[in-house]
């Protein structure tokens, strides 16, 4: 198929939005289809093949925060010339509601229209708000995705109508191979952990509890951590004696996480809550690491009941630290979870979430003509 | 004679101090009716903006991207979610960089009525400029009023509020 993508944000700034649409393009291509994507980018930055760049986005208050986004007379006519060029079968915007080159492929196209909602948007704000161009161009989409149940169900509330849910895919192959940091993982073991330090919810202070508890029984055991966040008051959570044991990296880059994963002997996700899929979860076992985490219904899922890594009961710092012990002292034990994970994380991996998207496509094309310019 | 003489003399200190007093609690109250109305004018002038950028924003004309940011911008300065300053200035930023686009005056030059739009919202914003301009001018020279020791020491200044300050992005062109 020729696939048209529409991104909304900066392609020269990280994002989520942006690594998914490179995410899904770059499986998409290797599925054999074609892929053309339009973002704001500069001109004289390198992009992707696959990528058309629209010219420099300009950083404006949208919702309540300040976004890269391309609009105005020239973008559009950049749209225009691109869905003119690239005569897609289907053409694939993310966020439309975001006023940028999304909106605005919608607003000119004609043809088969599929749309990926990311973000749960806060109320109806941007309905308030909407324009009947904006409500003229969501009523052509005609498949909606939504990347989580908090997307859906803003989509479902504000738009009426339903989506389906496609969440985000495991680059795993980012994953399955990486150099330990330096002196990384050590005689004594290591434990890790990634994800906001401030965030109750992630669990951190279970993590640092229990290894208060491991830290006299194993003298030389590290404790790896990294994320965004306040890591001092971290620290301070653990007992003076133990403290140089912790080693704090604050926010990594996809790199460096990479390195991490691949610098600990156990891979710890102490989450007490709210973890829809558990990405870090999941690219831990991309990663080949031997996985404790909580038995949050997610991770038991993930983590196939157990079988692809050990689960204690959530919120239990004494039995994290128990199986953690365990772990660490049964090295066969980790290798198998290790290959376990491996295998079970194949199943979220983007060529496998490319194909969900694909048969999306392959519905919405039925019995329709190619997409083209209508305004 | 000496004794009336002081009476008169002390009788004629009293009213002038009174006299002088109440001139000052009354330049003092002219001040804050005047900051009073300064105020009402730049809300006036911030509501006429916001309402100017709305019709541009849903007169069809524009690209739907710019139509929607803009709108959002508005609806941000009368749903009271965020701080109005920091509301009236996020609209501030979203007309500048609508403006600044490349080729956004020549796209709307075939459209009728798109440049008497631009031109209103243009004209709204360069009052919101003036209107706070004079309203910092008028709040800080009352609140200079207010800082004399005497209005300070006799409470002059009563129960009216000491004026804040209005800040806000407010250049509409690029500096």
């Amino acid at each position: 198929m020729r696939i048209g993508i529409a991104c909304p944000y900066s392609w020269d700034v990280p994002g989520g939005v942006q690594s998914h649409i490179r995410d899904l393009a770059e499986a998409l291509l290797e599925l054999g289809h074609e892929v053309s994507v339009i973002a704001p980018a500069d001109e004289d930055r390198p992009v992707p093949g696959y990528v058309v760049p629209a010219g420099k986005a300009m950083p404006v208050p949208y919702n309540g925060s300040v976004a890269r986004l391309a609009f105005g007379p020239l973008s559009l006519n950049r749209v225009r010339r691109w869905l003119k060029d690239g005569s897609f079968d289907v053409l694939h915007v993310h966020e439309p509601a975001v006023p940028s080159l999304s909106l605005l492929a919608c607003w000119v196209a004609a043809g088969p229209i599929v749309a990926t909602m990311h973000t749960a948007m806060p109320r109806s704000r941007v309905m308030l708000a909407a324009s009947a161009a904006l409500r003229t161009a969501i009523e052509k989409i005609d498949g909606r995705i939504a990347v989580s149940e908090a997307a859906r169900t803003t989509l479902v509330e504000h738009l009426g109508g339903d989506a389906v849910l496609i969440p985000n895919g495991v680059a795993t192959r980012r994953f399955r191979d990486g150099d330990p940091l330096p002196g990384w993982p050590g005689e004594g073991g290591a434990i890790g952990f990634l994800g906001r330090m401030d965030e109750p919810r992630k669990g951190l202070s279970v993590l640092l509890e229990a290894f208060e508890i491991l830290a006299p029984q194993r003298p030389g055991l590290r404790l790896l951590i990294a994320g965004p966040g306040d890591a001092d008051d971290a620290r301070e959570r653990v007992s003076q004696s133990y403290r140089d044991r912790v080693h704090r990296l604050g926010e990594v880059t996809e790199e460096e996480k990479n390195r991490v994963l691949h610098s600990v002997d156990v891979f710890c996700s102490p989450n007490t809550g709210g973890e829809s899929f558990g990405i870090v979860t999941a690219e831990a076992m991309s990663a080949g690491a031997a996985i404790v985490a909580s038995d949050l219904e997610a991770f038991r899922m993930v983590l196939r009941g157990g079988t692809a890594g050990d689960l204690f009961a959530n919120g239990d710092a004494a039995d994290l630290a128990r199986v953690t012990l365990a772990l660490l002292d049964d090295p066969a034990r980790r290798a198998e979870l290790s290959v376990a994970a491996l295998d079970a994380v194949r199943e979220y991996d983007w060529s496998v979430v490319a194909r969900d998207v694909v048969s999306v496509y392959e519905t919405v094309v039925l019995g329709r003509t190619e997409v083209e310019v209508a305004q | 004679m000496t004794l009336l003489f002081h009476i008169a003399a002390i009788v004629l200190v009293v009213v002038v101090i009174g006299v002088y007093l109440s001139w000052r609690a009354g330049r003092l109250d002219r001040l804050h009716a005047r900051v009073d109305a300064a105020r009402t004018a730049l809300d006036l002038a911030l509501v006429r903006r916001s309402s100017s950028a709305y019709e541009l924003a849903s007169s069809g004309l524009l690209d739907p991207a710019t139509s929607l940011l803009l709108a959002d911008a508005v609806s941000g300065t009368k749903n009271g979610d965020r701080p109005r300053d920091l509301a009236e200035s996020d609209l501030t930023k979203a007309l500048r960089a609508s403006f600044s686009q490349p080729e956004f005056r020549p796209s709307l030059k075939a459209e009728a009525g798109a440049q008497e739009l631009v031109a209103e919202v243009e004209a709204a914003a360069h009052q919101v400029f003036l209107a706070r301009k004079f309203y910092n001018d008028v709040a800080a020279r009352t609140n200079d009023a207010r800082r004399r020791p005497l209005v300070r020491l006799l409470r002059l200044a009563g129960n009216a509020p000491q004026p804040a300050f209005f800040e806000m992005d407010d250049a509409l062109a690029e500096e």
